[in-house]
């Protein structure tokens, strides 16, 4: 199946921007003031995808687990730091610490079992697999674990009242933050359930269709789809209740009282 | 009971010297923003004072382990939350919150009664009123029996016949079971009809203690 891959020449890629074209002249004629941030965002999804092109092509053709390493690094290292910018909420130091390692140990773990046991992967390092499939895990968790960092945060700042008075009838910070830790949790894997019920049917997800078009067999894709939504699944869900497990602590100090430094909004 | 030594809190509160009494009724009163409330959270080690020391039964709070602590010394702030559920969830909620046996639907009844609100177990909550609220979360405190309950302002949002019924029951009750209340309270008529000692606070510091004899 693989003789059918349609290769696109340069005229063919640059035909593609006409629907930037389309875009701009929309922005233009309502008055839209966005053509700056189209244009930049156009510009930098180009030499980024670009350069990626290339440091993959590199990587492929020098197998080296140091390589792959380095480039796992680089992208947790991008994703945390995109959490904290992402999320609308100000976050304490102490917070910061537990996203950063609630993010390494989640995916890394779920990493491992994936490559190792679900696909088997030998060299365990194979950039052309290890890459694709940590940037989706590593990527999905980043997603849930904003979700989770605002939801917590704001949740903690808007019922300060109802855990200050569990902890007055008694209550352990761990119960009387259950609820929201809980609700957290829920809504920092709520998109990916719901991606999951419409996947097939509603959209063919990215990595299922790249295959599909690069001229894998649709049943050898999906099995790939299926396995890696099951990986993302548990990479989320293991991210995110280690950070919501360390995180609702930070809120509370050693005599068990709620403390306020690190709940207030993004001004 | 409660002995306080050289306690300062920001600026809210700075009391030299001061001892509660166990097994008594004790009064706050003072002007609002005086420092009433932050006194009744320091006892319970909600917060926790910037310099010198509070003891309870002649233990420093600092080494009482708070949850422990709040068990016994239960506070009822101006605002109780309420929890989303009936009636009987919002009684339940303290027994579980301090890891205490369920009660029986008739001891649940009890304690409404005593409260005087007059609801049923399976009522939703959404309804009650800023008084029934504040009626159903005495309740929960009652239930939950401690050593000593800190009220703010408990009968805030009642009118003064339901005020005094409540008062005078809850006096009688933990009189008759040796339990200390400490009340802040905006009321001089309820401070001097029912206390054994009156502490006044203004700007932080105790101005006057007055023995009720």
């Amino acid at each position: 199946m693989n003789t059918n891959v349609i290769e696109l020449h340069i005229w063919q890629l640059v035909a593609a921007y006409v629907f930037i074209l389309i875009l701009l002249a929309i922005v233009k004629i309502r008055g839209i003031k966005r053509e700056k941030e189209i244009l930049i965002s156009s510009v930098r999804m180009t030499l980024q995808l670009i350069l990626t092109g290339y440091i993959l092509m590199y990587l492929f053709e020098n197998e080296s687990w140091l390589l792959t390493l380095l480039v796992l690094l680089v992208m947790e290292i991008f994703a945390i730091n995109n959490i904290y910018r992402r999320v609308n909420v100000r976050i304490s130091n102490q917070l910061k610490k537990i996203i950063a390692l609630s993010m390494v140990t989640g995916t890394v773990t779920c990493l491992l079992y994936f490559i190792i046991i679900v696909i088997g992967l030998r060299p365990w390092f194979s950039p052309r697999y290890f890459i694709p499939i940590s940037g989706m895990l590593i990527g999905n968790s980043m997603t849930g674990i904003s979700l989770g960092v605002s939801r917590l945060v704001n949740d903690i700042n808007n019922q300060k009242h109802l855990v200050e008075s569990s902890l007055m009838l008694g209550a352990t910070p761990k119960i009387a933050s259950k609820e929201i830790v809980d609700n957290a949790f829920d809504s920092a894997i709520l998109p990916t359930i719901n991606s999951m019920v419409g996947m097939g049917i509603v959209f063919l997800p990215g990595m299922m269709t790249g295959q599909i078009l690069s001229g894998v067999s649709p049943v050898t894709a999906i099995e790939y789809q299926i396995a890696i939504m099951l990986g993302i699944l548990g990479s989320v869900a293991l991210t995110v209740i280690l950070f919501l497990q360390l995180g609702y602590k930070t809120f509370f100090n050693k005599k068990s009282q709620l403390v306020f430094e690190s709940t207030e909004s993004k001004q | 009971m409660f002995r306080f030594q050289n306690v300062t809190y920001k600026d809210i509160i700075n009391i030299k010297s001061l001892t509660i009494p166990s097994k008594k009724i004790v009064c706050i009163t003072g002007e609002s923003g005086g420092g009433k409330t932050t006194l009744l959270k320091l006892l319970n080690k909600m917060i926790s004072p910037d310099s010198g020391e509070i003891f309870y039964l002649d233990e420093p709070l600092e080494e009482l382990d708070a949850i422990s602590l709040r068990r016994k010394v239960i506070m009822l702030p101006q605002n109780p939350a309420i929890y989303n559920g009936t009636v009987k969830d919002n009684l339940l909620i303290g027994l579980k919150f301090s890891e205490k046996a369920m009660e029986s639907d008739d001891k649940l009844f009890i304690s409404l009664q005593s409260a005087r609100l007059n609801k049923k177990l399976d009522d939703s909550v959404d309804n009650l009123s800023g008084g029934e609220k504040q009626r159903l979360a005495l309740a929960r405190v009652l239930l939950l029996n401690p050593d000593v309950f800190l009220l703010d302002e408990p009968s805030a949002s009642l009118d003064e016949e339901t005020e005094k019924i409540i008062i005078e029951n809850l006096v009688a009750q933990c009189k008759q079971n040796a339990k200390s209340i400490i009340m802040v309270t905006h009321s001089n008529k309820i401070a001097t009809t029912y206390s054994d000692l009156i502490i006044r606070i203004d700007k932080g510091k105790v101005v006057n203690e007055e023995a009720m004899i």
